[in-house]
């Protein structure tokens, strides 16, 4: 990962929700880039916005303002219909409840095949051994094509939505807290599989999720969203060293110890939105470190720096 | 925690399922003493039977369910015996509440959260006055947290976010003044910031009420926040039990190492996670010997033909494993799992 080669690339984007007196910003002024092959995650509380930049990038919702550029060609906004087909190939989505996501009257064959039929014209035979492929890469018996999805346990359901995804040949994997309803076993066995197949076909992640353990365990780099503005961004293990704005240090000590004695020693920060004063210095995104960015205002800044650097 | 009372104790309970004339024994024989004012964890994945345990104790099971063995002592009576949903009405809400894991399903979407409170206060004391009720369902919101209660008392559900609604449920819970409170997954639903609020609330109730909490879930990390003594359920039996620090320290069956040792806080980055081989078994089926032995890489012979009895590690810890006999082999824990002593914050 020295060289690293930018795959997605987000800029100044917004994504917005009514119109005028309704109106709505998820999602403001946000930029960051996806480096190729890198497990890119996204933290925030429930209606921070982090699903929706994922969807934006999915042209599931239309961009207000910014720009989405992938491979260096701009995706968002008006496209041309090869560069939407060629999209949808390349980018696929792994969603959270496997139950809600999977269409409960198809047959398995169907639902891992509907994204191939899409693309063009596919013989039977084809599909069929395409469909039988993708089963057995997610360790899945090739007999259960015939199957309806109520069959399946919910870790099993999970790798039907993957195999879903794999099957379209993807580069690009958003995957929107595809843990967060399955149990601690078989979450590892979750998590293994998409570590695996990322080594195996060069694929590159976006992670979306709450939890900041499986966070610290399956992402490179992480960025830290609060009401649709990006808070911190850095590599995962600096982050977890070094948190540096107020919400990511009271995300980081909200985290679960399975540790009883660290538990009661704990002390739970809370973080406060009116604690910034941003009325005349406005924040901006500023470069900590290497790799390091934060959120902050000229004043904040300062201390932010001072406090870094002493603590390094 | 010298003087230990027991609130509630089980024996040999056992529950069976009806499935269009199939037989599913979802608890296998489990036999456990709740103490008064502790808060008891249990945890196991789903499936394990550990809902369906609890909501025998206030006669919530399904219609098919039956316990078709054992006794459920509480105050003297053998809630067991109880057939009569009339008999049930006494101990529901009053003596043992329950806490649902989505509050959105749990509250009424039609009747302002005041209203809702004031309707456990009166079932509890039907004399009482409306303005009086009003006052104390007041004093139970600010209680659990909830900030300006006299305007959020008028608001309905929809008007409050996923954490304010679980908060709402507690107040709710409480209202009915139980002994017992039963928090079936009460935080899955929720953000991790919320998560760590609500525990609060619930750890602040229990002292303020004196409650005994029974806190179900999946999740090994909450519970070492919350939770006094720590029961592992597995295939709907209790296979290790012990104070929350002998669980996380000193765990003694391969099944409590394993969940342990599939915590991602505990993986090394790049490597894989640990993972449970195999699927828990099918409950349709009379189970042989110790459920987990089929996934467990430690099995010894005797695993597969006879159940394991409880092996007392110490005054409060036991566990049903072969493995503790004094005749077994000596099997050392997965390394893995020694790095919880060190796993401090950050």
């Amino acid at each position: 990962m020295k060289e690293k080669e930018v795959l997605v690339d987000i800029k100044n984007l917004e994504v917005a929700f009514g119109t005028r007196k309704h109106r709505f910003v998820a999602v403001n002024d946000v930029s960051f880039q996806i480096y190729k092959g890198e497990t890119f995650g996204v933290v925030g509380e429930s209606g921070s916005g982090k699903t929706t930049i994922g969807r934006a990038i999915m042209r599931i919702h239309s961009t207000a303002k910014g720009d989405i550029l992938y491979n260096g060609e701009k995706i968002n906004g008006k496209i041309s219909k090869s560069l939407d087909k060629q999209i949808t190939q390349k980018i696929q989505m792994i969603f959270q409840d496997p139950m809600a996501s999977l269409n409960e009257r198809a047959k398995v064959n169907y639902i891992v095949s509907e994204g191939l039929m899409n693309l063009g014209k596919i013989t039977e035979k084809e599909r069929n051994e395409r469909v039988t492929e993708a089963l057995k890469e997610v360790g899945l018996l090739p007999e259960f094509a015939s199957r309806f999805p109520h069959e399946f346990s919910g870790g099993q359901r999970q790798r039907i939505g993957i195999a879903r995804a794999l099957i379209m040949e993807p580069e690009f994997i958003i995957a929107d807290e595809p843990i967060s309803a399955l149990d601690v076993s078989i979450r590892a066995q979750v998590l293994n599989l998409l570590d695996r197949l990322q080594k195996e076909k060069g694929l590159t992640y976006l992670f979306v999720a709450h939890d900041l353990s499986v966070m610290r365990f399956i992402t490179d780099r992480i960025a830290v969203i609060h009401e649709g503005v990006i808070v911190e961004l850095a590599e995962t293990e600096e982050l977890f060293a070094h948190p540096m704005h107020p919400y990511t240090k009271a995300l980081l000590s909200a985290i679960p110890l399975p540790n009883p004695i660290a538990e009661r020693n704990k002390t739970l920060l809370v973080y406060d939105k009116s604690m910034h004063h941003y009325e005349t210095d406005k924040p901006q995104w500023c470069t900590l470190h290497e790799d390091h960015y934060i959120m902050a205002n000229k004043e904040e800044f300062a201390a932010y720096k001072e406090a870094y650097e002493s603590n390094r | 925690m010298n003087k230990k009372e027991i609130i509630l104790s089980a024996k040999d309970v056992e529950v069976k399922f009806d499935l269009r004339g199939q037989i599913l024994t979802a608890i296998r024989d489990v036999s456990l003493d709740i103490y008064h004012g502790e808060t008891l964890a249990i945890v196991g994945e789903s499936g394990s039977g550990k809902s369906v345990f609890t909501k025998t104790f206030n006669g919530l099971l399904d219609k098919n369910g039956t316990i078709s063995k054992g006794e459920l002592i509480y105050n003297g009576e053998d809630l067991a015996k109880y057939k009569k949903d009339r008999q049930w009405l006494k101990i529901r809400g009053h003596e043992i509440a329950m806490i649902m894991q989505e509050p959105m399903t749990s509250l009424n979407p039609l009747k302002s959260i005041g209203d809702q409170i004031v309707e456990a206060i009166r079932i509890r004391d039907r004399k009482i006055s409306y303005s009086k009720a009003k006052n104390e369902a007041i004093g139970y919101l600010s209680d659990v947290g909830i900030r300006n209660p006299e305007d959020r008392f008028k608001q309905y559900p929809h008007e409050f976010s996923g954490g304010m609604r679980q908060r709402v449920v507690i107040a709710i819970a409480i209202a009915c003044k139980p002994k017992i409170l039963i928090c079936d997954e009460p935080t899955t639903a929720l953000d991790v910031t919320i998560q760590a609020q609500i525990l609060t609330v619930l750890k602040e109730m229990k002292e303020k009420y004196s409650l005994t909490i029974v806190f179900i879930t999946h999740d090994l990390g909450v519970v070492a926040n919350v939770a006094d003594r720590i029961a592992v359920m597995y295939a709907g039996d209790i296979i290790e039990i012990g104070t929350t620090d002998e669980i996380f320290f000193d765990p003694r069956h391969p099944y409590t190492w394993a969940l342990l040792s599939s915590m991602p806080q505990l993986g090394i980055k790049g490597n894989d996670l640990f993972t449970i081989q195999g699927n828990p078994p099918n409950l349709f089926t009379e189970i042989k010997g110790d459920a987990f032995a089929p996934r467990n890489p430690h099995a010894l012979k005797i695993d597969f033909l006879k159940r394991p009895p409880y092996f007392e590690v110490s005054e409060t810890h036991k566990a049903k494993t072969w493995l503790l006999d004094p005749r077994a082999p000596r099997v050392d824990k997965p390394k893995g799992i020694m790095a919880l002593q060190d796993l401090t914050a950050n």
